[in-house]
């Protein structure tokens, strides 16, 4: 039988480290992101820079998904016309809790420029947001200062609860 | 000072008068000036009646009956060789004349010239589908429909193109506002969580140059993040912009910048 030298319960030894149940539940919540492609508009050109090589969003465990059933956050990149509004909230009706969004971009956030009759004044109209994100459009390292700053937020939450409702309707 | 105008019914009224500049129009010459025109207009006033035509830049204008619109397609395509039709759509001049004018520019690549041809109809009157001798018809009537409401006979498959089928009301009008009715304003709400949902989600906010910082509804101050609703306490000095918890996040310690080591060697 083999002779363990280690010993296990000195010196750090013990392969155990303790912590609270919210705590490495959010841990892996937050460090594993996966968003939804969601490209509207010129933002979606600026959230793919984010994915690809260059900034490199898989370093934060930010993987984009295709389908809305495999991811947890949703990224609205553009600008939501009133015509695909109910698609949005149809996409996000899909996607399993606990689930976040973060508007990206002035259109997304308020409409922007687009202050006429097919544009959405924000998509906060119709899904509930949980991070704004300004700019026009906000550059690769704003939207992973964006996602860092959601990780933090989803730190804070309480694991085990459902997630509350974030808006009336 | 502009002189002030009574704003009462400004929904009913066309919001485009000639207050601004208007672009004086382009030079008109007659048709006589190019042969190959000519021929074609020839061929035209032959079999239906022509009520104006001219050349501007290049193109000739033919203002035509809007009854006789499919038959003056069919000569331009079978007799004059206009092979294809490069746009067709109408313009409100309903404030001005009670009409629209519609339009079909058509394009031949073997004479390398363009025709417009126009005709005027009244707000309820129907045009006939040119969607039979030209396949580039089919959605240019369509969206002409679904902006500006002109409806066309004979139409294979006739439903807006570019705005929701429930839409209520034709965005290209000159009497539609810009920021669209009562039932634009309301679309995606009505249409999502129903008229009742209106309460509750609110208006629209269509003031661009709105910003109240202390509205903790609609906007977040960085630094002075506070839950949604919660009032500010306005004295507290500004929290630092941090990513990470103070203590650090679990299995990872916190960055301390100033542990940091810039590397300026580059072959280090």
């Amino acid at each position: 039988m083999a002779q363990h030298q280690v010993n296990y319960t000195q010196d750090g030894g013990l392969p155990v480290a303790l912590t609270s149940v919210d705590k490495i539940v959010n841990w892996g919540r937050s460090n594993s992101l996966w968003a939804m492609t969601y490209g509207l508009a010129c933002c979606g050109i600026e959230m793919m820079a984010s994915g690809a090589s260059r900034y490199d969003f898989d370093r934060f465990g930010t993987i984009f998904r295709a389908s809305p059933r495999q991811s947890d956050l949703m990224i609205v990149a553009g600008t939501l016309t009133k015509k695909h509004a109910e698609f949005i909230k149809r996409l996000y009706d899909q996607m399993p809790e606990p689930r976040w969004v973060i508007s990206m971009g002035s259109c997304a956030n308020t409409g922007g420029m687009f202050n006429t009759y097919a544009t959405v004044q924000g998509v906060d109209r119709v899904i509930p947001v949980d991070l704004y994100l300004p700019g026009c459009a906000p550059r690769p390292e704003t939207l992973q200062y964006a996602v860092m700053m959601l990780q933090k937020k989803i730190r804070s939450e309480k694991a085990g609860k459902s997630q509350r409702q974030k808006r009336l309707v | 000072m502009r002189k002030y105008v009574p704003k009462d019914d400004v929904q009913k009224k066309a919001y485009y008068t000639d207050r601004f500049w208007v672009a004086p129009q382009v030079p008109k010459s007659p048709v006589d000036s190019d042969e190959v025109f000519a021929a074609d207009l020839a061929v035209i006033a032959s079999k239906c009646e022509v009520l104006d035509a001219y050349i501007q830049v290049g193109q000739m204008v033919v203002i035509i009956n809007p009854d006789d619109n499919f038959k003056v397609a069919q000569i331009l395509k079978d007799e004059c060789a206009y092979n294809q039709l490069s746009e067709c759509s109408a313009i409100d001049w309903l404030a001005k004349k009670g009409q629209f004018e519609v339009f079909y520019q058509f394009l031949s690549m073997s004479k390398r010239k363009r025709v417009r041809i126009k005709c005027f109809i009244d707000k309820d009157q129907a045009v006939e589908s040119l969607n039979p001798l030209y396949r580039s018809a089919d959605w240019a009537e369509r969206e002409m429909y679904d902006m500006l409401g002109v409806k066309v006979n004979n139409h294979p498959y006739f439903k807006r193109i570019l705005m929701p089928d429930d839409w209520v009301g034709h965005p290209l009008l000159k009497t539609y506002p810009l920021q669209g009715d009562e039932a634009a304003s309301w679309y995606e709400v009505d249409r999502i969580y129903g008229k009742e949902a209106r309460d509750v989600i609110g208006p629209e906010n269509r003031d661009s140059a709105l910003v109240d910082r202390y509205d903790t509804e609609r906007f977040g101050r960085l630094g002075h993040e506070v839950s949604r609703g919660e009032e500010y306490n306005k004295d507290q000095a500004a929290k630092p912009l941090d990513y990470q918890e103070e203590g650090g996040v679990f299995a990872l310690s916190k960055f301390q910048e100033d542990d940091a080591v810039v590397i300026t060697d580059r072959k280090r």
